[in-house]
């Protein structure tokens, strides 16, 4: 038994070949809407998955465990305040931070826009009071040059560390370490240069900054005691959500607030945004598959569509066959085979078109697209799906037919 | 009271029929077959009896409508009847389902039709594997044996040629092989030669003649031409959906 199934699988699989080969261009009209459809589901799921890693490193790049505490909100008198407004955090909390067990380091970080010249040439950009563990935890050395150390802080010097955005509007091709610049009419000079960072997930550029000690901003510029976040970088990657707990714990003892308050602060685990941008990369492309795969139903209709005819012009070949002893199953299986043999093909010509979507994607765009086996065995399944699932209609139909008309059939 | 009706039928339209104590290969007993279409319904068959023995060659003459292809279709158990009974080797086997029915098909009958009935995007020796194929021989044996078919009619250095490239003659000799090829007891030839000029008409009935009298295959045909039906041992006329004779046919009517 197994013999003959194997023989006639063999022979049926050869007779769809051949079938499919002898109307060639019927054949691959039929499978275009199988071919669009895979190859529209893989393209967007490595488009979507490209997106899902930019994303990902555009995050990663912010810094490593990286958690942002801000000051909190207030309500007085029924006003409610945004985030970041109350001068609830100090240079105090920031050292006290530091001694925590989960803590690796951390940095006050006052920033304001501030017009910087150098000679004749002015540029407003982000002025940041930071910590001398500023590139530690933000994972951005110096090109050149030196960070400020803890020394510096601590006697408040008037020493900046330039971006490469910044430093090449004021300083055009001049390498800008040594010269003296002017951040609120207060004289700095440049010891280092930041290696390019990029943009991040917000779509700003991060090296448009002076980065200066917290000490000097918080006396020199701001005039405040009080810094506008707190970058902590936690241990590793599992000690953020234990470093952000003993944060608050901290931070409320600190400020003396009583258990029925809510804190006056707020801690933000860079994971979680990065977690939220990821869910929402996949929702779309989700969404964009789906839209593709619905491509691969009506290219479904389309086999059986033609199924059908070549059922009908096949009419007397299916009589003779049941003439010399075809079974109902016999003449079911040969047009399956058919319909899938068909849709298979479409389903294999339809991976090589996503491919060359995605890699043209990713030749003439920014994105990388990425294409994972995933969506080429699901899309090849599927496909194989749709082949039986639409050629059976036809095939039943074949399968049903009265031998003796089916041999008068013209 | 009914099997003696049976009996003097019997009697009437099989007087010629050889009795060798043998169970007859094909026994039909008030055979009937009535078409519907919509509320008119058509008579094509009514109370045909019939026995066949083993290596007959029995000629089915008739006039078109006359019935003598639907009742080849239901000897070929192509068809079943909607009256009567048919055993064959003494099986009844008007009522089976149509995977039984396919199955007698490809194991004790062979079918050689007027429009040669080959499928054209196979090769002659694949058209010819056909009946191998739906019994599930192994594809070596298969191709073996079709090979075997082909020689016997003289077409063995044709088989890897396609339908469209050989003539009618040869096309029909094809369908021969095909129905030979799995040895079956029985050839259904419908109008065989209608396709064909009396030359390689004659030629085609050479071999149905060989086959029959070499092999001992009992071959039923159809036609309604006497010069054709005369190759038979048997002939039987349909008129009307009833046998209206039975004769033997002498060998010197032949040529």
């Amino acid at each position: 038994m197994s013999k003959r199934v194997k023989f006639a699988f063999f022979l049926d699989l050869k007779s769809a070949y051949k079938t499919l080969l002898r109307n060639k261009v019927r054949s691959l009209l039929t499978i275009l809407g199988i071919i669009i459809g895979v190859g529209s589901v893989i393209a967007t799921v490595s488009i979507g998955q490209g997106a899902s890693v930019a994303i990902q490193s555009s995050i990663n790049s912010m810094g490593s465990n990286l958690l942002i505490i801000l000051p909190g909100s207030s309500s007085l008198g029924g006003i409610h305040t945004g985030f970041g407004v109350l001068p609830t955090l100090t240079l105090g909390d920031v050292h006290a931070i530091r001694k925590l067990p989960a803590v690796k380091t951390d940095s006050g970080n006052l920033g304001m826009p501030q017009q910087v010249i150098w000679r004749g040439n002015n540029w407003s950009t982000l002025v940041m009071g930071a910590s001398s563990t500023y590139t530690t935890i933000r994972d951005w050395p110096v090109a050149q040059g030196t960070f400020f150390n803890h020394e510096q802080v601590a006697s408040a010097a008037n020493v900046a560390v330039i971006g490469n955005t910044a430093a090449t509007e004021l300083f055009g091709l001049i390498n800008p370490i040594g010269h003296i610049i002017l951040i609120h009419n207060v004289p700095f000079t440049v010891i280092g240069l930041l290696s390019i960072k990029g943009f991040n997930a917000f779509g700003q550029d991060q090296d448009d900054i002076v980065v200066i000690p917290i000490t000097t901003m918080l006396e020199k510029i701001a005039g405040t005691t009080w810094v506008h976040a707190i970058a902590v970088s936690a241990k590793s990657n599992k000690d953020t959500a234990i470093a952000q707990s003993e944060i608050t714990a901290l931070l409320r003892q600190r400020h003396h607030i009583p258990l029925h308050k809510p804190d006056d602060f707020f801690v933000r685990n860079i994971s979680e945004i990065a977690q939220a941008a990821n869910s929402s990369a996949n929702t779309f492309t989700i969404l964009l598959g789906s839209i593709a795969a619905v491509s691969l139903l009506v290219g479904g209709i389309g086999i059986m569509n033609i199924m059908l005819v070549s059922v009908t012009e096949r009419t007397k070949e299916i009589g003779i066959r049941m003439a010399v002893g075809a079974k109902k199953g016999d003449i079911l299986k040969q047009f399956l085979i058919e319909s899938s043999v068909l849709s298979l093909f479409g389903g294999i010509l339809g991976i090589g078109l996503g491919f060359g979507i995605s890699s043209a994607i990713t030749a003439f765009s920014p994105l990388k697209t990425i294409v994972t086996t995933e969506p080429i065995v699901i899309s090849l399944i599927f496909s194989l799906c749709v082949g039986i699932f639409f050629g059976f209609y036809p095939a039943f139909k074949a399968s049903r037919m009265n031998p003796v008309e089916a041999l008068r059939y013209e | 009271m009914n099997g003696k009706v049976i009996k003097e039928r019997v009697k009437d339209y099989e007087g010629y029929a050889i009795p060798d104590g043998n169970t007859p290969l094909i026994k039909l007993e008030d055979i009937g077959m009535t078409y519907k279409i919509g509320d008119v319904s058509y008579e094509v068959l009514r109370k045909v009896n019939l026995s066949v023995n083993k290596g007959e060659f029995l000629s089915i003459m008739g006039a078109s409508g006359s019935g003598k292809s639907t009742l080849m279709n239901i000897m070929g158990c192509l068809d079943r009847p909607t009256a009567g009974r048919y055993f064959l080797e003494g099986r009844d086997v008007s009522n089976l389902t149509s995977d039984e029915l396919a199955e007698i098909r490809n194991k004790k009958i062979g079918f050689v039709f007027q429009g040669f009935n080959l499928i054209q995007r196979l090769s002659i020796v694949e058209n010819v594997e056909l009946p191998l194929y739906y019994s599930g021989m192994p594809s070596k044996e298969a191709t073996e044996m079709a090979m075997d078919a082909l020689k016997l009619v003289d077409l063995s250095d044709k088989g890897n040629k396609f339908p469209n490239q050989i003539s009618g003659g040869e096309q029909q000799r094809v369908a021969i092989a095909r129905a030979i090829v799995n040895n079956a007891p029985i050839i259904m030839a419908d109008e065989p030669t209608g396709n064909l000029d009396s030359i390689r008409g004659a030629e085609v009935m050479k071999f149905f003649k060989k086959i029959n009298e070499e092999r001992g295959v009992t071959i039923i045909l159809v036609s309604h031409d006497k010069n054709i039906a005369n190759y038979g041992k048997r002939l039987i006329t349909v008129k009307d959906g009833i046998i209206t004779s039975s004769a033997i046919i002498e060998a010197k009517s032949m040529i």
